[in-house]
């Protein structure tokens, strides 16, 4: 299957999402299923580093956080227009202001871009396991910032008012379905790419820095552009994951958004899928993403929570390619 | 800034002791990251399942927590060397130790916190000892029992595994170990073994150093987390199986860490470690006494 049918089955698979959405009409469905999504998006970034590269990041709470906090910073500066700038100003930046989630997303997936690019710089020229603890490192560092700066809420945490409704012409939909519609639509960018990636010559460069990145580079593979590349694409899609989740929580505080369970969701997720392929994260996510709505609806959030961790270190026990690997191993058994 | 004389030699030597107790929570990761190569990132969750048994102990019986710690040596010892086995048949045998392992460890760890959770809830716990209050004081310096007791435990400790190291046979094979492991199969000892033995004494300096921190400030599951950080950034800091360089690192942390609360405020303090972390790896990634 070529990109440009890939993308018209994408297309088709996610009218067909939104059709059954609508039809339902219940919000809670909205709900469940924008974490699910928002899910798939983190999972499928951490797998652009995690699986193609082969480079453990466990600060993805951390870039997931800088999204949604650059939301809430450019939130809080709409209000704050009017005593920070003389009148004139102030009414110009009005009619830019408050600037719509779309415009959001743009700039959360470029600010954690940024972040991933200079992570990258900082840490990559040494081994794995380095990078590895550097990218906790920093998630502790950014959740310490964002702590101390009042403007955004500091510990407190910041109210973000979610209006009911958006208006587009005389069409009117409730605000969260039109979240749910950005969050499948950025769905679908993250799996695109991902795709393309892996087929490109770019996911071969990946590969290589994955199976044994000192013959890659003796190869003249350009290894650190290649990891920089990843980081950065891996650092925006989570940015650009987090960028929305304001909106969708209503109120954001540092300890929910730096939380360790997207750390470890989006790197249980594509263990449990199968880091080698797209499908990989999409099938944990969502396999993973449901279990959790249901667990926490059922039982508990403490209890989901455990599930995600035991299912993680049981899998890399023992279905160390994930479910994909499994098929596979089948289909082949099957074929000999 | 004018800052009081008294409150900066307060944080300095506060810093000291905080410094030596550091010394005692990453001296069972500057065995198995250091010597070992295992990046045990569940480490401080190890930590705070000795803290959570020696305050379930200390409240239940009114054992005091150190006491407890020594008792649950041999058990943490066991752990280890059980976690190591599946991590050695799972990981290490198969070459897969880099991606899978961490994530292993990651998911270790993420456990542990969520079962401790349901367990014991969110709530700060803290045990009873008859050091925890008293202060002695010398002229301007106040050196508080329950910081003091943990910083003499935890230097105790750190000696007991030094000499271990450089004095007895198994110590002298766990230096091998990390310096060529095909050297030592060549000898006819085990390298896999000497690595069970070894990650089984680091898991163990868990029970002590857990212990040692509930002692100090009371603890809640996640704590753990801010852990990871400062063990990590210490151990990389003093130079990847450097015993004495972790000390030295270790104080250096204390003491910036506590100068930084004194003067800028606690909430700026986990940033510190890390900032040290970051700089390190950007800069030196040997550390400091580093081979």
């Amino acid at each position: 299957m070529n990109t440009t049918k890939f993308i018209l089955a994408m297309i088709a698979a996610a009218a067909a999402v939104l059709a059954i959405a609508h039809w339902l009409n219940v919000d809670y469905f909205f709900f469940a299923a924008y974490t699910i999504l928002q899910f798939i998006v983190l999972a499928t970034a951490w797998n652009i580093l995690g699986g193609y590269c082969g480079y453990v990041n466990f600060g993805s709470a951390a870039f997931f956080a800088l999204g949604a906090y650059s939301s809430v910073a450019l939130i809080k500066f709409d209000g704050a227009i009017d005593s920070w700038f003389p009148e004139g100003v102030a009414s110009f930046l009005h009619h830019i202001f408050p600037l719509p989630i779309p415009v959001l997303i743009v700039i959360g997936s470029v600010v954690s871009g940024v972040v991933g690019f200079g992570m990258g710089y900082l840490t990559l020229r040494l081994r794995g396991a380095f990078f590895a603890i550097a990218t906790l490192a920093m998630a502790v560092v950014l959740q310490t910032l964002v702590v101390n700066w009042d403007f955004v809420g500091g510990s407190r945490g910041a109210y973000i008012i979610r209006p009911d409704t958006l208006e587009v012409g005389s069409w009117q939909i409730s605000y969260i379905e039109y979240l749910f519609v950005l969050m499948l639509i950025l769905t679908m960018i993250a799996l695109v790419t991902a795709r393309t990636i892996e087929r490109s010559q770019l996911g071969f460069g990946f590969a290589t820095i994955r199976d044994d990145e000192l013959a890659a580079e003796a190869c003249g593979v350009p290894t650190l552009r290649l990891k920089l590349i990843a980081t950065t694409l891996s650092g925006a899609f989570m940015g650009m994951a987090g960028a929305p989740f304001p909106y969708y929580i209503g109120y954001l505080q540092p300890a929910s958004a730096f939380g360790l369970e997207y750390a470890v969701n989006s790197i249980a997720m594509p263990m449990i899928g199968g880091t080698t392929s797209w499908v990989g994260p999409l099938v944990g996510a969502i396999l993973l993403g449901s279990a959790q709505q249901y667990a926490t609806v059922t039982i508990s959030s403490a209890v989901n929570l455990l599930i995600v961790g035991l299912m993680l270190v049981g899998f890399v026990i023992i279905a160390p390619n994930g479910l994909i690997g499994l098929v596979q191993e089948r289909s082949r058994r099957r074929q000999s | 800034m004018d800052i009081p004389f008294d409150l900066l030699i307060n944080a300095i030597v506060a810093g000291l002791l905080l410094g030596g107790f550091y010394a005692a929570v990453t001296a069972g990761v500057s065995i198995s990251f250091g010597m070992l190569d295992i990046v045990n990132i569940a480490h401080p969750a190890f930590i705070i399942l000795g803290s959570y048994i020696a305050y379930f102990i200390n409240i239940n019986f009114g054992i005091d927590p150190i006491i407890v710690s020594l008792i649950m040596l041999p058990v943490f010892f066991t752990l280890g060397t059980l976690v190591y086995h599946v991590y050695y048949l799972s990981f290490e045998r198969r070459g897969q130790e880099s991606l899978r392992g961490l994530a292993f460890f990651f998911g270790l760890l993420f456990v542990t916190e969520v079962v401790l959770i349901l367990v014991f809830g969110v709530d700060y716990r803290y045990v009873e000892a008859r050091y925890i209050g008293p202060s002695l004081h010398f002229g301007m310096i106040d050196l508080p029992l329950r910081m003091l007791v943990p910083c003499l435990v935890a230097l105790a400790l750190f000696a007991a595994i030094e000499l271990f190291i450089t004095r007895t046979f198994t110590g002298r094979a766990i230096m091998a170990v990390s310096q060529d492991q095909l050297a030592l199969q060549l000898m006819a000892a085990d390298p896999i073994r000497i690595k069970r033995i070894a990650f089984g004494i680091s898991i163990a300096t868990a029970a002590v150093a857990g212990a040692l921190l509930i002692i100090i400030q009371p603890v809640e599951p996640s704590v753990g987390r801010e852990y990871i950080g400062r063990v990590f950034a210490i151990c990389v800091l003093g130079g990847l199986g450097s015993m004495p360089g972790t000390l030295i690192a270790a104080v250096m942390l204390g003491v910036v860490e506590s100068l930084t609360a004194t003067f800028y405020g606690p909430s700026w303090a986990p940033a510190v470690a890390f900032g040290f972390l970051l700089l390190t790896l950007a800069f030196r990634p040997a550390g400091l006494l580093g081979r």
